[in-house]
């Protein structure tokens, strides 16, 4: 039942939200975490002992919707191999004017050679500029994602790449989610299992979070759950959230 | 001079070289003051809105970012400057200034503070106050309109002529409702000078004209206004998403941004214009403090005004647009109506108790006429012995009219 007093109520709820937290970030000084599984800048790995993952199969140019991908193998040379098995990636470009990030590279990739960054923020003045080649894309010594003078990295854009790959199972078969069926990395050893909708997860180790929790200052009232309603219920989850517990 | 110095006590001792100094320099001041309030009336609401909806707001420039209009500014400055090719081109160059000066000139006639004296010379804090008072006001915001018409008609688009015609019929229909409101506020002063207007109030709260009058001037007053302003609820004018950005759809550049200009300067004067015509202008409570109690006035009326300014902010943020009918049903079935009632009423207890009761019967007789009028009006159009077929059936409209007049001859 509308009373006449309801007229006021878009006065009372825009005066509320004065005092509420802000949605958004001043975005170049500070930005948002980025989402464990997000799509960025691919980057192509290697095993610990430093040689390539890459074995120039172009199964990810194969599979590329959008052709971004430009792969050539070549046979290892037997003195100096650079990949541990017959053959390694001889050439390998990624334009990124074309790429759609939907890392159906990383899903085909039988060696988990390439992989996502959480890196988004990078643009260029010309468009031969966009054409990234292995000398930028492959891993530095450390096993990081080069830090490209153009490219804005924040911290944890380099943590847990490729993490929807490892969320499912690299063979598709839901079984196997969460289990490691995935070679160490340079400087970073085997990665942990992100976890899909199974109880095999790892969020310590992967920094991923429910969503409920990572947007909890941004859910309106009427959204949570019972327990958490109201100030009181606002303050003791917060707290939970601080403690680590949730 | 005579006459002047009714109109300002400076003259009284004749035209000095230091008078026409002080006038020349209160008039530049006013102006800057004017100015910056608008640099800072735009910042305000930016970021008050986005308050509002829980978003940050301009952060980049200067402290809080303080200086985004000025950025914003000097942006619209360096753009590229468009005559389109179809537009009539004094006018369409005209009509910005159109906007922007009576804005401006309405704002001489509200008075800022008391009256202080520099060098001998009583100095009232006002730019103007001429005997004509809110007649000048009335005459300003009707002058301003033709800013907007012109600028909408001159541009040679079809958007822009729209929001044109929206603005002539809106302009119309709630100046009448403003001006029976004035027309109260000025029978219970008996004055149409602001000064003398303010002087009403001065003595305490109960002497305001929101009281004295009963709220309901002042709320026709404030709907009216923000209705002239072409501010949300009322800005069906720059209706976004029907008109894209109505009669400055074709502006770019300087001359977009006096419409800019003007828009926020009008928001300053009209709410200035409320303050003084309903909540007194600078009267207030003045603690007694040796040298500083000019400056007191001047607080109440910047307290006051912010009020109003912000009230705006809000109206935007909570209110969702009206459609255009309803605009008008508001205007000509509600306002109107109510407010030349309420008019005759406040003019019958004027001039004596009975007179009073007498005329607000009478109110509540008409009132009770013309909302049977409205009502039956209504079921004809829509109710159960409407004439229409139902929705989706519905003849042009030309059958529609001939249905209305043939049935007296059934």
């Amino acid at each position: 039942m509308a009373g006449p007093l309801d007229f006021f109520g878009g006065f009372k709820i825009t005066l509320r939200h004065m005092g509420r937290v802000r949605v958004t970030t001043a975005y170049p000084d500070a930005k948002r975490p980025k989402q464990p599984r997000q799509h960025g800048r691919h980057v192509l790995n290697r095993y610990e002992d430093g040689s390539e993952k890459c074995i120039g199969c172009e199964l990810c140019a194969g599979v590329c919707p959008v052709d971004c991908i430009y792969v050539r193998g070549l046979d290892n040379p037997p003195d100096h191999p650079v990949s541990p098995g017959e053959r390694y990636g001889y050439v390998y470009e990624i334009n990124f004017l074309r790429c759609i990030h939907c890392d159906m590279c990383v899903e085909a990739c039988p060696t988990q050679a390439i992989t996502e960054s959480k890196l988004f923020e990078f643009s260029f003045s010309n468009r031969a500029d966009a054409i990234y080649t292995k000398a930028e894309l492959l891993v530095d010594d450390e096993g990081r994602p080069q830090r490209l003078p153009w490219e804005d990295w924040r911290e944890g854009e380099d943590a847990m790449t490729g993490g929807w790959m490892r969320a499912t199972s690299p063979s598709g078969a839901a079984d196997y989610e969460g289990v490691v069926q995935w070679t160490g990395d340079l400087g970073v050893g085997v990665r942990a299992p992100e976890g899909g909708q199974s109880e095999q997860r790892d969020d310590a180790a992967t920094g991923s979070k429910p969503l409920r929790t990572a947007f909890f200052r941004h859910i309106v009232p009427q959204d949570l759950p019972d327990g958490v309603r109201g100030l009181r219920g606002r303050i003791a989850a917060w707290r939970a959230i601080k403690g680590g517990q949730l | 001079m005579m006459l002047a110095s009714v109109v300002d006590p400076i003259y009284a001792h004749g035209l000095t070289l230091a008078v026409v100094v002080i006038v020349l320099v209160r008039m530049l001041v006013g102006f800057a003051v004017l100015m910056g309030a608008v640099t800072i009336m735009i910042w305000f609401e930016r970021k008050a809105i986005s308050d509002m909806q829980s978003r940050l707001g301009p952060t980049r420039w200067g402290p809080f970012g303080l200086f985004q209009t000025l950025a914003d500014g000097l942006k619209l400055i360096v753009k590229e400057d468009l005559v389109p090719a179809e537009a009539d081109r004094f006018t369409y160059k005209l009509a910005p200034y159109l906007s922007l000066i009576p804005a401006l000139v309405t704002f001489a006639i509200v008075p800022v503070g008391g009256t202080v004296h520099i060098a001998g010379h009583p100095v009232t804090l006002q730019i103007a106050n001429p005997p004509v008072g809110v007649l000048l006001m009335l005459a300003m915001s009707g002058i301003s309109v033709y800013g907007v018409v012109l600028a909408g008609w001159a541009s040679g688009s079809k958007y822009p002529l729209m929001s044109a015609v929206r603005a002539s019929a809106q302009m119309i229909s709630y100046e009448a409702a403003l001006g029976m409101t004035i027309v109260t506020v000025v029978l219970a002063t008996g004055s149409l000078s602001t000064q003398s207007i303010v002087a009403a109030q001065a003595h305490g709260i109960w002497h305001w004209n929101l009281i004295r009058l009963g709220v309901v001037p002042f709320v026709v007053f404030l709907i009216a206004i923000t209705a002239e302003l072409n501010r949300p609820p009322f800005d069906v004018v720059e209706a976004e998403t029907e008109l894209v950005g109505g009669f400055h759809t074709e502006y770019s550049s300087f001359r977009f941004g006096v419409f800019y200009l003007a828009e926020f300067m009008n928001t300053i004067t009209m709410s200035a214009v409320i303050v003084t015509l309903f909540l007194g202008g600078p009267a207030g409570w003045v603690p007694n403090v040796p040298h500083l109690r000019w400056v007191f006035p001047i607080l109440w009326f910047l307290i006051k005004t912010v009020f109003f300014a912000f009230s705006y902010i809000w109206f935007r943020a909570a209110l969702p647009r009206f459609r255009y009918d309803q605009l008008m049903d508001l205007g000509w079935k509600r306002l109107i109506p109510l407010s030349l009632g309420w008019m005759l009423i406040v003019a019958g207890f004027l001039i004596k108790m009975s007179w009073g009761f007498l005329m607000a019967a009478l109110v509540i007789l008409a009132w009770t006429l013309l909302s049977r009028t409205v009502t039956i009006g209504e079921r004809r159009l829509e109710g159960a012995d409407s004439l229409l077929p139902a929705v989706g059936e519905r003849p042009l409209p030309g059958r529609v009219l001939r249905a209305f007049t043939d049935r007296e001859g059934e």
